[in-house]
């Protein structure tokens, strides 16, 4: 589904990612873990075409298509989602408005028709009802006095009703309270299927103590330099990043 | 997506900047007393309306153009302008049937068609070419109730009492240079009289139109609602696209009476000039209204695209007991347009109160101030105001101001200020992206969410209209 290879990117001249490699297959949940300035979150903004990021070199294919060519509404369009670290706030513009019309965007892309406000409000509510939230998110300006736990809340809320073959969580978890990480967890879950794959991009194991990723990737100074399963996550939690980056060090 | 990609999205060209090719009739270039004295004579005005004018004109030649806006253009030369331009045979009309064809495509092009098989439903229109009315329509369904809806050259003819009693007792022939100016030689505009208990069945609209070149319009606009009427009243405006720039110097008097209420809206479109800054009109406009009468209010709401220069403040002077005044703000600046606006609220009855809520948004090279004035009499107790300001920012090289004056004496006013200056940035515009937007409906989508609170305020049938035209005039600004 995913397939970046040789990766390089920077910003303002600087290079950041520096040839990294990951393939995602349909239906797997790939966690990318690092210490901080690693690149993670580069990674997560070059995927969705951040514009302020530079690819230098290497590719990025998803479902076939070169990724590189695409702009970021199309990215999105063809089903690529981010999970913004830090989402932005859209005065004036209720959720329920804001999600119809990127639905909107997404079904005229794929020759669907539009879905008037009241059809709109009926998917809107059968998604609320599969997460199991209520919709006191629904009818206020975007983002706007979000408290940091309802925006990440509402990040995953536009996940669930934009239904993407791909979604990049972007330290989802970070700032949220046990609980909270746990109900996102638990939405994240309910949206895993065959067909849908995820990539978590996260600083603690926290999270994926609940999500159980099938892959767990270590990202150090731009590249992914060790690859394993759930218990790559534990060791890390248990020894820091420390003894993997100075190992990075050596191998480059 | 790059900043050159989004730069790409190149500004949709003014849509309205084509010209009409019909020949007129223009008054010599130039401002003395034979101009103002051939004005009067082709609008067959009595007596005391010429003396009027001429007396406005004395006032005015001992005045000077005011400097205190944060505006800059080049000094303007009075005497380059024609002061009267209409289209020929349009003398002795009788009917819509025997106007110039070209006139009445003009307004169909425009969206404001006048023949009766096709006009607006709701909405009786006054068309405004250069310095003359071309129709008015609905006008003898409007008189079934007592509503008076006309073109005010034709008022001053067939209402001399109401126009000589009301004219200039909101703003004063004296009151400033362009109202002077415009008390001088203003040529066509509108006329409404609401009487007692009315509410008025219709939307009342004016459409103002500059066609001909190195022509300035002076329209004058004079709006009465008697006891207890309500009125709501819009008007719009566009024209050709030119190189120069042409002057636009209007006044509008509001007078509401007891318990009258009257809502005014504008959809300002004028040429704001090229992406270089040439040309565009000069909107120079002083706008007022009197809340004579107790428990009487008057809503302005503006939404202004155009100009390459605004300069214009839209007042409430609350008299009445219990008054209400209301300003709602839309001024869009796109490339090098300047535009100073914004409001005065003069509260001199007791429990008078007032609204102020005004956006800016800047994009371009251009700049864009609210300036206001709360003043507060001392006889005004228990006065109330609230006002917001809110400027958004598109790029990094264009400017947003904010000038609130606030004068208090009375110690029972209560008085709320609210600022905010935000940027839409990259980020946000990444942000709607990347739920598969595209750029031009990211854009369209934050600006209307930020001006949400005054478009609200617009009759239904224009806030489409303005959300459209914010889309347009915005295009191409990010990046």
């Amino acid at each position: 589904m995913l397939e970046v290879k040789n990766l390089r990117a920077g910003i303002e001249g600087v290079e950041i990612l520096k040839g990294l490699d990951l393939t995602v297959k349909p239906g797997e949940v790939h966690a990318i873990m690092g210490p901080n300035g690693s690149g993670k979150s580069t990674f997560a903004q070059v995927l969705a075409g951040h514009p302020a990021y530079e690819v230098t070199g290497g590719t990025i294919t998803f479902e076939g298509k070169d990724v590189l060519e695409m702009a970021a509404d199309e990215r999105a369009r063809a089903g690529m989602f981010l999970a913004f670290q830090y989402p932005i706030a859209i005065r004036g513009i209720t959720n329920a408005y804001f999600l119809q019309s990127a639905v909107n965007a997404v079904r005229k892309e794929r020759g669907l028709e539009e879905l008037d406000t009241l059809d709109f409000a009926e998917t809107l509510e059968k998604k609320l009802e599969l997460i199991g939230w209520d919709d006191s998110l629904i009818h206020r300006a975007v983002n706007d006095g979000f408290s940091g736990g309802e925006k990440k809340r509402n990040e995953i809320l536009q996940l669930a009703v934009l239904e993407p073959k791909l979604a990049i969580l972007d330290e989802t978890d970070s700032g949220l309270d046990i609980d909270a990480v746990k109900a996102v967890a638990d939405a994240v879950n309910t949206l895993r299927s065959a067909d849908r794959s995820f990539v978590i991009v996260t600083h603690y194991e926290r999270i994926l103590n609940y999500i159980a990723p099938d892959h767990v990737h270590v990202l150090a100074g731009g590249k992914i330099v060790m690859s394993g399963d759930m218990k790559l996550a534990l060791e890390l939690e248990a020894k820091g990043y420390d003894w993997i980056t100075e190992g990075a060090a050596v191998a480059t | 997506m790059s900043s050159s990609a989004i730069d790409q999205h190149v500004k949709e060209p003014y849509k309205y900047g084509w010209s009409t090719d019909i020949e007129s009739e223009l008054a010599p270039k130039g401002l003395n007393e034979d101009i103002i004295r051939l004005i009067s004579q082709k609008k067959s005005e009595p007596e005391w309306m010429l003396e009027w004018r001429l007396k406005a004109y004395r006032n005015w030649l001992k005045m000077t153009e005011p400097t205190w806006a944060n505006v800059r253009y080049p000094p303007i030369d009075y005497q380059a302008i024609h002061y009267y331009a209409a289209p020929k045979k349009m003398e002795g009309l009788t009917s819509l049937d025997e106007v110039d064809p070209k006139l009445l495509e003009t307004f169909e092009k425009l969206g404001i068609p006048l023949q009766e098989q096709k006009r607006l439903t709701g909405v009786a229109v006054d068309a405004v070419f250069d310095s003359v009315s071309v129709a008015t329509t609905f006008k003898e369904e409007l008189k079934k109730y007592g509503v008076i809806f006309l073109p005010i050259s034709e008022a001053i003819q067939e209402h001399p009492d109401l126009v000589r009693k009301y004219i200039g007792s909101v703003v004063p022939p004296n009151d400033n240079f362009f109202a002077a100016l415009n008390s001088a030689v203003f040529t066509d505009g509108s006329f409404v009289y609401v009487p007692k208990g009315v509410k008025c069945p219709l939307e009342l609209s004016t459409y103002f139109r500059i066609n001909a070149l190195a022509t300035g319009q002076f329209e004058r606009t004079l709006i009465i609602a008697d006891e207890g009427s309500v009125v709501s009243y819009l008007e719009g405006c566009s024209a050709p696209m030119r190189d120069e720039n042409q002057l636009h110097a209007a006044v509008v008097e509001l007078v509401a009476h007891e318990g009258a209420q009257i809502k005014y809206s504008t959809i300002q479109n004028w040429f704001p000039g090229d992406e270089e800054g040439k040309g565009g009109i000069y909107n120079f406009v002083t706008k007022r209204g009197r809340c004579v009468g107790a428990n009487s209010k008057i809503s302005w709401t503006q939404v202004e695209t155009g100009s390459a220069i605004t300069w214009k403040y839209p007042s409430c002077i609350l008299e009445g007991d219990n008054s209400i005044g209301e300003f709602y703000s839309v001024a869009v600046t796109n490339n090098y347009q300047q535009a100073d606006t914004g409001t005065k609220m003069i509260h001199i009855g007791k429990n008078t109160r007032s609204t102020i809520v005004s956006k800016g948004i800047s994009a371009g090279r251009s700049q864009n101030t609210y300036r206001g004035e709360v003043k507060i009499m001392k006889g005004a107790a228990n006065a109330r105001n609230y006002s917001q300001c809110d400027s958004m920012l598109i790029g990094d090289q264009c400017g947003a101001h904010t000038f609130p004056y606030i004068d208090v004496r009375n110690p029972s006013a209560i008085m709320e200020h609210e600022a905010t200056t935000s940027k839409v940035g990259e980020d946000q515009i990444f942000y709607c992206l990347q739920r598969g937007l595209s750029e031009e409906d990211a854009v369209s989508l934050i600006v209307n969410g930020f001006c949400k609170e005054v478009f609200r305020e617009l009759p239904m049938e224009f806030a489409v209209e303005a959300t459209r035209l914010l889309a347009v005039s915005l295009e191409g600004s990010v990046g």
